[in-house]
Parts: structure tokens; sequence; C-alpha cells
């Protein structure tokens, strides 16, 4: 038997639609077998996973904490992947907003004032963004490919961090432990709703941040622009659109986002730095991207379900037993399925039995 | 000291160079495959517990080859087959992967695992200076030399190779000419799985016999950079991948040293060094051009 495809004649709206949903129930099925291969109840594991954790209003707002930083990196990447530039690296620059933003509260620990927060945001806004220029300069100066330079910053961005938090910024009164101080009261990102949960602002701002990338995708003529540069560079260039500026457009913009997510990630959910601060955000994100369909609102959804995932692995941890671990490898495998369901949307697949695919040959080759 | 120093390059270097060789074929064929570090992993992991369960370290070779092959066909199914953009799919091969052996592992954390033995060829191994460094080497560095002059002499001598570059180099051409362009990738696809899982067994059963998650450390990465580096050719991969190896164990010695630099900013170095060397190749536009397979990374689907 052989698998065949055959081009539709126009992208199919419906499939368009339909794909994550199909990927994510094909996940569901994958993650059920590999339950019950580990010994586990599947109905079980997955109640835990995807059901639990979404019963609780303190749960929820747990919920938004861990979608905040995949819905803020994933809208950065929508821009890049569009545009065709594969920024890879976005865990760098997450990490790297993170020290950047966390200058204030670590080293003037006194200053202590309405406008820390706000220069803390733009610090680390200001320190992703420059630390996605590397790669995209490179790419633009010296041909250089991004995948691979992008992704060799994070390894370089995360032994710095673990440098900066057990060496020069090590808490002075923290007994040795590999951490900064905590920081204060003015550093710290507010929570939203404090009455019923821990949720702060970095979800307000992945909201608003996938709205306005979504206005501009859609409703702008820069947005047009990704898009055109993206699927044809030639058409691009005869439409005068700059591929140099487009690369640091995409860079810069989802470089500071994932700045962003770093630095609220740190003043909101942690308090301090530590030598690790993120679960894979960044690689996270890239999922993230997929399944939204590189579309911003598809991602606010698809960041949910992410986050979901990460809090069902912790719920399955405590409950039934269930290494942590496991929550990566689900998530690779949505990654597969989402794009294995993508190639729907351009193409009919029939499957060819050996007899009737030999007739094919017979009548081709007379 | 200066011969041990050259053993721990060759030891260094030796994963690098066998994962990187099996990409570079994958790469002449026309697919990108990122997904070395997945495959590199689940061959570390499967290898330390093929070997733990069995004693034997062959057997755990054995297996994470076959991991490797199959793992990648996961791949080759979907960016073949299916079409599938082959940045992303790589991407998702390398996140699976990740997860995946993470979670197969984690009994193994901590455990001892086992150790390949080293072959000494007598007589020759005590010759000075080079005898140990050529003759009285763990097994895979023998391998892993055949294979790089196999895949060269493969590539550039053979009509099999002339094929399968002419595939990589022009895929709507080759299938005209009646070549299976399909059929040739997947077994390119899947020898470079098979490269990238030894690589990965090679890690967890002589570099550092033991398992942990990050035991790949981006080493599937820089291995996609030395194929660049070495503009899709054998034996200059060998020449990077023991630049690399150099780099790294430098770093590790200046450590032992104390010069006063910091460990981490230490350890940075050969990630630092892989963007400087890729600038630095990548710079000549012409030279880049020429030597890139034509068809690297685009879809095909075959007209009937």
């Amino acid at each position: 038997m052989r698998i065949e495809l055959i081009k539709r004649p126009e992208r199919s709206a419906l499939f368009a639609a339909l794909s994550p949903f199909i990927a994510l129930g094909l996940t569901l099925v994958a993650g059920a077998i590999m339950f019950s291969l580990l010994g586990k109840s599947p109905v079980e594991a997955l109640y835990y996973y995807f059901i639990d954790p979404l019963r609780e209003v303190w749960s929820l707002h747990e919920l938004a904490i861990k979608a905040a930083p995949l819905i803020l990196i994933a809208v950065g990447l929508s821009i890049c992947y569009l545009s065709n530039n594969w920024n890879i690296g976005a865990e760098g620059q997450f990490v790297v907003g993170a020290i950047v933003g966390s200058i204030l509260p670590v080293m003037f620990p006194d200053f202590q004032s309405w406008i820390v927060l706000p220069l803390m945001l733009l610090m680390g806004i200001a320190g992703g963004a420059a630390y996605a220029a590397i790669p995209a300069y490179l790419k633009v100066r010296f041909n250089t490919n991004e995948i691979l330079t992008s992704l060799m910053l994070v390894y370089v961005a995360q032994l710095f961090l673990d440098w900066m938090v057990r060496g020069p910024w090590r808490n002075p009164a923290g007994m040795n432990f590999p951490e900064t101080r905590t920081f204060s009261a003015a550093a710290t990102l507010p929570e939203v709703w404090s009455a019923s949960g821990r949720a702060n602002w970095g979800f307000v701002f992945a909201i608003v941040a996938a709205i306005a990338l979504w206005f501009m995708l859609s409703r702008t003529l820069k947005g047009f622009e990704v898009q055109v540069l993206g699927q044809s560079p030639r058409a691009g260039r005869f439409a005068g659109f700059s591929q140099s500026r487009m690369v640091f457009f995409a860079f810069l913009v989802s470089g500071g986002l994932a700045g962003l997510a770093g630095i609220s990630e740190v003043s909101g959910a942690i308090g301090q730095l530590r030598p690790t601060i993120s679960p894979g955000y960044g690689f996270a994100a890239i999922i993230v991207a997929f399944l939204g369909r590189l579309n911003p609102l598809g991602i606010i959804a698809a960041g949910l379900v992410l986050a979901l995932s990460y809090l069902g692995g912790e719920a399955a941890q405590i409950s039934i037993g269930v290494s942590d671990k496991v929550v990566r490898a689900f998530q690779g495998m949505l990654l597969f399925f989402v794009l294995a369901c993508d190639t729907l949307i351009l193409y009919r697949i029939r499957f060819v039995g050996t007899s009737a695919a030999k007739t094919v040959e017979a009548t081709q080759n007379v | 000291m200066f011969e041990g120093i050259l053993l721990t390059i060759a030891t260094a270097a030796t994963p690098l160079l066998i994962a990187a060789v099996g990409e570079l074929v994958v790469e002449r064929s026309g697919v990108l495959n990122l997904g070395v570090e997945g495959m590199m992993v689940m061959g570390a992991v499967t290898g330390f517990g093929v070997a733990l369960a069995t004693g034997s370290p062959w057997l755990g070779v054995l297996a994470a080859i076959m991991v490797g092959a199959l793992f990648s066909l996961l791949f080759g199914f979907l960016t073949l087959t299916l079409v599938t953009n082959q940045v992303a799919t790589g991407l998702a091969l390398t996140l699976l992967g990740l997860g995946l052996a993470g979670m197969m592992g984690e009994s193994f954390v901590g455990l001892p695992g086992v150790k390949m033995d080293y072959v000494y060829i007598p007589g020759l191994s005590d010759l000075p200076m080079v005898g140990r460094l050529f003759f009285g080497q763990d097994p895979l560095f023998y391998v892993s030399i055949v294979l790089t002059g196999g895949v060269a002499y493969f590539l550039f001598k053979t009509r099999a190779g002339l094929t399968l570059r002419s595939i990589g180099d022009n895929h709507t051409s080759a299938h005209a000419l009646g070549i299976k362009v399909i059929a040739i990738r997947y077994m390119a696809v899947m020898f470079g799985g098979a490269c990238a899982g030894l690589a990965g067994a090679y890690l967890s059963l002589v570099y550092t016999p033991q398992w942990n998650e990050n035991m790949t450390a981006g080493r599937g990465w820089i291995a996609l950079a030395l194929v660049v580096f070495a503009s899709w050719r054998p034996w200059r991969v060998l020449a990077g991948a023991y630049l690399f190896g150099a780099v790294s164990i430098g770093q590790l010695h200046a450590q032992a040293l104390g010069i006063g630099v910091p460990s981490q900013l230490l350890s940075s170095l050969p990630y630092l060094a892989t963007v400087v060397v890729l600038v630095l190749i990548s710079r000549n536009r012409r030279l880049t051009m020429v030597n890139t397979p034509a068809s690297l990374g685009r879809p095909f689907v075959p007209d009937r």
C-alpha cells in the first residue's frame, strides 16, 4: 500500500480550522496508549492531565501564569515563522530579558518607586530584543544560518545566568544558595485579582500582545509585508519590501516579547533570579505557535492548551505518580501531529493498494 | 600530558564526527533534518539502557543504531510522504526525542553505566606520542574514521553516490530521469538517524558512561553546524569535528587549571565558537551558494 498526495485546487478552509483539533485528538489517543504502556489507567491519567487542573479557581490562575510566557513568546515567533525567519532561540532571549530586567531590583534594591516596574519591563524587552538582534544581524550581514546561531545563543544565555546567580549577583544574605535577593514589592508584578489567586499582569500583557499582533498581521500594510516576504521573497522585492529590514523586524519583535515574558515571569511568578527560570517555555512556545496555526488569536487558545499540559503534568505526578518528564514527550508528540495534519490543508490523501499502483504504473509505461 | 590531551580531543570529536557525517549524507540528498539532537539523545538513552540490561556495550550500540534509524523514519514519513515543512518537523523530532529520552531514562539517573573497552593494537599502540592516539582507542573511534572514508568514497566515487547527490541538487530532474527520489531520501534519512543514534551511544557508553537528560548538551546542533562549516564534504567534517573537540577539551583543561575565568563562561566557548565559525564560513556567499545542495530543504511532490 502506498500513500499518494493529491493537491487540492485551493486551500481547504475546513481542514485549516479542523487540523489543530484532529492533532489534539490524535495526541490524546497516543497519550492514552503511552500511559497504558507505563502501567497507568489511561482514563485516570488523562483526567488528571486535562480536566483536574480546570476544576478550581486557584488552579485557573496557575494556568494563566503558565500560559502568559507561552503566548507572549509564541505570538512573536509567529511573525518570525510567517516571514520565514527561523528564530528558535526564544529560550535564550527569555533568559536575557529576565537578566537585563532584573538589573534594577538586584543592584539597586533601595531604589523603590512606582517607576521601577515600568523600567524593569522596558529593560527586559530591550534585553530580549538586543539578544535576538545578534542572529538577525549575522543573517543579514554575513548570510549566517539563523537557526543554528539563535539556538547556540540559548546555551550561552543559560550559562551566563548560571554564573550571575552563583557569582556576582548571589544574594549576600542567602546562605550561599544560588539565587539573587528577592525582589521588593515595588519590583514585583502585581496580581490581577489577588482575592482569588496568583495570576499576575503577565497574562494581560500576553492577551494585549496577541490582539495587537493579530491586528497588525491582518489589518495593516506591515502585516501584509510579513506574509508576502514569507511566501514569496521575489514578489516582496518587486513590491519594494526590504528583506533585511524584515529579518530585523521579526527578530526584534519576537526577541522583545520573549524578553518581556522573561522579566514578567521573574518579577511576577518567581520573585528572584535562579539558575533555571524556565521549564522550556521558549521551546514549548514553538509548539504553541504551530498549534495556533501562526495566528495570534489561535495562539492564545494553543498557549492555554500547552499551559494545561504543564499543570496537568504536576497534578499527575502528585496524584498518580506519573513522572513530570512525560509532559515534554506529550508536547513533542503534539507538534508532530499538528504538522502532519496540516498536510490535509493543501493535499488530499489517497491510499493506493499495491495492485492498483501496479496498474497505474503499467498504464504509464505504455 | 600532551598525548593525554590529544586522546581526550579525539573522544570529544568522535560523537560530533559520527553525527555530522550522517547528517551530511541526509543533506546531500536534499533533506534538512534538524532532529539530530533528538535522535542522538534517543540513541544515548537506548544504548545506556540496553548495555545496562545485557551487560554488553556492543548490544547497546546496536540497539542505539536501530532506534536512531527508526526514530528518523518518523521524520521521513512526515517530510517525505506528507511533505511537511522540514525545519519545523526537524525541531519537532528534537523536542520529541528530548522528551521521550527524559521519560525513558528516568530510572537510569545515577546508575553506573557500562563502559566500552579500549582496543590496543599490539606493538603499534606502544609507539611514542601517536601510539595511543591512533592505535589504542575505543572501537567507535575507528568506526568514525572508517565511516568518514566510506561516506567520502560513496559520495564521490560511486554511481549510487552520484545519484544521491543529483537528487540533492535537483530533485525534479532526477525524478524525470526515473530516479526514485523519495525512496533514496528515505534511505539517506535512516542512515543519518542510525549515525546520530550511534553518536548518542558513544556519549553514554564511552564519553561519560552514565545517563543524564542533558548529556547531549547541544552536540546534535553543533553537528549540524559542522556540516555547513565543512561545506558538505566528509573530510572537512573530520577536520571541523577535531577543531571543536579541541575547543571543548581546551576549555575543560582551562577550568581545571583555574585561570580565573568563571567555569560557566568557559563552558559557553564551544557554542560561541560554533557561531563564529558559521559566520566565517557563510560570509563568503558565493562559496556557500556553490556548495549547498540546491534542493536542500525544498519540498518535493512527484508529479504523475
